[in-house]
């Protein structure tokens, strides 16, 4: 018997005994109508040649393993990181139930958001009724702030007008005719989740802003775009700010939400932007986006209001942090203090300490636009040497001009840009030529398992390891764990090869 | 039929109180809300045949109801563990990216090779294809689908919520390319807006296997028969529980010829008609396509429940009720071998366990059939209910439920939690949602769609790692820590 009352076999152990392989292979045999193993095998090689690539490159129509979301999780993120408000997202439920689930998996948190609940009948006569019932619902039973609306596809393609329903909902008397409810119209088919986030940021602003008079003041707006690591990332971000002396307003500040204490209370909502500050964001002398494809047309909103705006590709490492500490200096007049500036000489120690191992590595780096670009800065900055950045969501301009700068680096030059590639294309790519290493986020693992290419976890989402995201990789500090996160699967891999034979299997490195 | 518990312990629970709760959280809501939601809210009592509430009913909007749509019920749940087919995510990127490899439906094979179970495929709907619709676009997805996947023994469409409403006519493609491909093709219309849950989605999903596998003309699987034939249907195989029941039903001398849909292949689904007898483990998700076997093709069907000790050994000794002496005998023998694990599991676990209460808020299944595995370990059930359950279902959970049970149908989110801090249970059974904000209140919690990635959870070997997480969930050392020493003072 594999059961065992003193020894528990789960899962990862009981189904390697004999009686349950036994099991599995007469299944398989008599029940299944398995292809020839040999016929299998083949297969399995043929996916890994050029001829194969080939065809999987010229593939015009499907999608397989795609690395983007769709747009209402970003909206729904996006609108989670302000004062006591609520997700209400207009169409069908199902999706809310989605985007909860996601949002959980990855921060191991409560995750709030209602839907609308349309069903047949919306379809046909339209999701006002359910607007106006939900949003009563709502307001009465989780008493927000604030309720920030976006849509699914459902009620994007049956055209539903979101302000228009809103207001009548207003007129109706569901919510009071004060009540902030700012919104975004948020169609799956078109962009991604990064599209959404831009879509929600903008949506929210506009509604505190427009009508409203532009007093210049010295403050500085920062928004984050989405980034599955704000809560370690915004607290060091607000550190920074803080020993510089900067007034700042970070525009959807998520830290909190997702990471509330276990003391014996749920609070659904926490922390976020204040809608004051939110308000008084119109004032800033000058907004900085961190990743600039996230904020396309937020940050051509904000330029029309008058202030001066400078986006970011998500910075890592030494580099990218100093240009954004150079910006705000530039900004504000505030020099960088010496607590930064020896934080930054200790991250340049860690790299000196320890370059010989990241030096001429190759990696495959795919996520978001904006992750994979200041990724693949990072990596030349330390020597390292990547070889593809995929985005499935990149466009175009954005592959070519990594591209061109990739070109003008020693560590960057055989770098190649898949803008719009998914992760069964980067499959083939990995076999035909291979990376030492690959960043992406939990997905990655069946590229690792099956392409035998070690995989870092630094993006969104990330639900097979726990808590990385408390911690941040932004600024200098955050630049020394993304450093530390790619030596010690340099050196678990070392150690894991030589541990075979003994020979290199050395005590220190 | 649902089996009848033996030797469950004996309990009340406090129906008054429980009366109070539901008066609380109804005065909650907005008056026209609260007396739609007053309808599924009770208290059990032997009055109560169906426990006391309406169900399969439209979620009220801005509740934050727990349920998901027909998409999920369809490839979710009964399509999306068929392994050698390839199921498309047809529409926009979002749902299948959301579902992707999240139910643990194990299954053997290679991924991208011959099983196509952990992977996401999409048409991934751009707006020209929802203004030009999208039939085109998905006949030349099945060509290079086939093209890239050559040991793929068919492909099933599911649709997201716009195919229904831009008049794609999937059916079409599908009957054009499969006699192209010859390979089975499936379009399911399970968009996310039709019905009011996942339930739907089973229904239409159980339809697509009937009209599109069983009546789909050309050669079928065949395997000679045998008397012993039955079929596991209902079962998912989350972290391997089909496995963990297929083993008994094979130690008793049956054979299993066919498991719908956790670990199953296209001959699997195609065979289900030959089986001499349908067992049915989720009766919510697969009812409809073994009363379909029963009509057309005569084949008799049995609900079991394969959670805990007592419901395994009853379960296993109506199963071979239906068989001859020898099976009969099998079965008994099959249990009398069990029973030392049994008691070791229950002299470690239940003194840890006995008396702590639970609460469940699950699907359409496992809120009715885990609380005897539960109740073997000496726990209380103080509340139970379905996302999406049927009046059937409720019926069934009343011949289980103590007196004085909370029962909860399409639960919303204000209600479970007020529910859980008023009554604050040792225990709630639910999903990834209700996880965290239950933690933070202190209470422990497992999650019971995906066994907290744990299980199995059927069988006799599914019974250990049960009572063992359970046992780790409610005694962990870290509940005590919540509150700081300053505040204890206080
Ligand atoms: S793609 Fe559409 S139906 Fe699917 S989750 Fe996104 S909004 Fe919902
Ligand atoms: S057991 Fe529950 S969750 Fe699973 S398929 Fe059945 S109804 Fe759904």
């Amino acid at each position: 018997m594999p059961q065992n009352a003193l020894k528990i076999k789960d899962h990862a152990d009981l189904f390697n005994e004999p009686e349950y392989q036994a099991l599995l292979a007469e299944k398989r045999a008599n029940f299944e109508c398995p292809h020839p193993e040999a016929k299998v095998q083949e297969v399995i090689e043929w996916t890994k040649s050029w001829d194969y690539r080939e065809k999987n490159l010229a593939r015009q129509a499907v999608t397989i393993n795609p690395a983007k979301a769709c747009q209402p999780l970003g909206a729904v993120f996006a609108a989670a990181g302000f004062e006591e408000t609520l997700s209400f997202v207009h169409g069908s439920q199902g999706c809310v139930a989605y985007y909860r689930s996601h949002l959980a998996r990855h921060f191991k948190e409560p995750s709030s958001a209602v839907s609308s609940s349309m069903t047949e009948d919306a379809a046909v006569f339209g999701g006002l009724n359910n607007m106006i019932e939900g949003l009563a619902n709502a307001y009465t039973l989780y008493k927000p702030k604030m309720i920030a609306v976006s849509t699914t596809c459902m009620a994007e393609v049956i055209g539903d007008d979101l302000n228009a329903f809103i207001q009548n909902s207003k007129k109706a008397g569901s919510i009071p005719q004060d009540f902030d409810v700012p919104f975004a119209h948020t169609p799956a088919f078109v962009g991604s989740h990064t599209t959404g986030y831009d879509n929600m940021i903008k949506g929210i602003l506009t509604h505190f802003w427009e009508g409203q008079t532009r007093v210049e003041g010295d403050g500085i707006n920062i928004i984050p775009g989405f980034d599955g690591y704000s809560v370690g990332n915004l607290r060091e971000l607000k550190r920074i700010f803080d020993l510089m002396g900067v007034p700042y307003t970070i525009l959807s500040d998520t830290s909190d939400v997702y990471d509330t204490p276990s003391d014996g209370e749920y609070r659904m909502y926490s922390g976020g932007t204040t809608l004051e500050a939110t308000r008084a964001a119109l004032n800033a002398k000058a907004t900085i986006s961190l990743q600039a494809d996230c904020t396309t047309k937020t940050m051509e909103y904000i330029a029309s209001k008058g202030q001066q705006v400078f986006a970011f590709n998500y910075p890592l490492g030494v580099q990218a942090t100093d240009a954004l500490l150079v910006k705000i200096t530039e900004l504000t007049g505030r020099p960088v203090p010496e607590a930064l500036v020896l934080e930054r000489g200790r991250l340049v120690d860690a790299y000196a300490d320890s370059m010989n191992y990241v030096h001429g590595k190759s990696f495959a780096v795919y996520g978001d636009p904006d992750f994979v670009t200041g990724m693949a800065r990072f990596l030349i900055e330390v020597g390292a040497e990547p070889v593809h950045l995929l985005a499935t969501n990149g466009s175009k301009a954005w592959a070519k001009a990594l591209e061109e700068e990739m070109a003008a680096s020693p560590f960057g030059k055989q770098a190649k840009v898949w803008a719009g590639k998914d992760l069964w294309h980067l499959r083939s790519l990995l076999f035909t030529e291979p990376a030492d290493y690959l960043i992406g986020n939990s997905y990655g693992k069946y590229l690792e398992k099956d392409c035998d290419i070690p995989l870092i976890r630094l993006t969104f989402p990330i639900f097979d390891r726990h808590h990385h995201h408390r911690f941040p990789t932004l600024g200098y500090h955050g630049g020394l764990q993304v450093f530390v996160k790619l030596l010690d699967k340099i050196f678990d891999v070392l150690d894991a090869k030589t541990s075979k034979t003994g020979i290199s299997f050395d005590l220190t490195r | 039929m649902s089996l009848d518990s033996t030797n469950a312990p004996a309990y009340q629970n406090d129906g008054e109180f429980h009366q109070q709760l539901i008066k609380e959280v109804l005065a909650a809501y907005p008056d026209k809300s609260a007396k739609r939601r007053a309808k599924h809210l009770s208290v059990s009592g032997a009055d109560k045949p169906d426990c006391g509430v309406k169900s399969n009913i439209k979620s009220i909007p801005g509740v934050m109801t727990i349920r998901g749509c027909s998409y999920a019920g369809s490839k979710g749940v009964v399509w999306g563990p068929i392994k050698d087919m390839v199921h498309i995510s047809h529409g926009p990127v979002g749902c299948g990216h959301y579902s992707w490899s999240q139910r643990r439906n194990y299954n053997t094979g290679t991924a991208g090779i011959d099983s196509f179970v952990t992977m996401q495929v999409t048409s991934d709907f751009q707006e020209r294809d929802i203004v030009f619709g999208g039939d085109k676009k998905l006949a030349s997805i099945i060509d290079e689908l086939d093209d890239l996947f050559p040991l793929n023994k068919g492909i099933t469409i599911q649709s997201e919520c716009p195919i229904g409403l831009i008049g794609d006519d999937i059916e079409a493609v599908s009957r054009t390319k499969s006699k192209q491909i010859e390979k089975p093709i499936v379009p399911v219309r399970c968009e996310g807006f039709r019905g009011v849950s996942q339930s739907l989605g089973h229904h239409i999903a159980n339809d697509a296997i009937r009209d599109w596998i069983f009546d789909r003309k050309g050669p079928k699987a065949a395997v000679e028969t045998t008397p012993y034939d039955v079929t596991i249907i209902g079962d998912y195989n989350i972290g391997g529980d089909a496995w963990s029941s297929r083993i008994l039903l094979e130690e008793i001398g049956l054979r299993v010829v066919a498991q719908w849909s956790g670990d199953g292949s296209l001959a699997e689904l195609e065979r289900g008609p030959q089986s001499k007898l349908n067992l049915i483990h989720c009766y919510r998700s697969m009812n409809y396509i073994v009363r379909h076997m029963e009509e057309k093709h005569g084949t008799p069907w049995l609900e079991y429940n394969f959670f805990g000790p007592s419901q395994i050994a009853a379960s296993l000794r109506e199963i071979a009720s239906h068989f001859d002496d020898t099976i009969k005998e099998n079965a008994e023998k099959v249990i009398a071998k069990y029973q030392p694990l049994v008691d070791a599991v229950l002299a470690r676990f239940k003194p840890r366990l006995n008396g702590k209460t639970v609460m469940l808020y699950v699907g359409g299944l496992r809120p009715r059939h885990v609380m005897t595995a539960y109740e073997d370990l000496g726990m209380q059930i103080v509340g139970t209910g379905y996302e999406f359950a049927h009046r059937d279902d409720y019926q069934r959970t009343a011949s289980y439920v103590k007196e004085g049970t909370l029962i909860y149908d399409d639960v919303s989110g204000y209600e479970l939690e007020k529910f859980i801090e008023r009554i604050r249970p040792d225990l709630v059974g639910s999903g990834i949602k209700e996880k965290y904000p239950t933690q933070k209140l202190g209470v422990p919690f497992r999650q019971m769609h995906s066994w907290d990635y744990s299980g199995p959870y059927h069988g006799y070997d599914g019974f250990a790692i049960f009572a063992r997480d359970m046992d780790i969930a409610v005694n962990s050392p870290i509940w005590s820590i919540f509150k700081a020493p300053w505040d204890k003072a206080a």
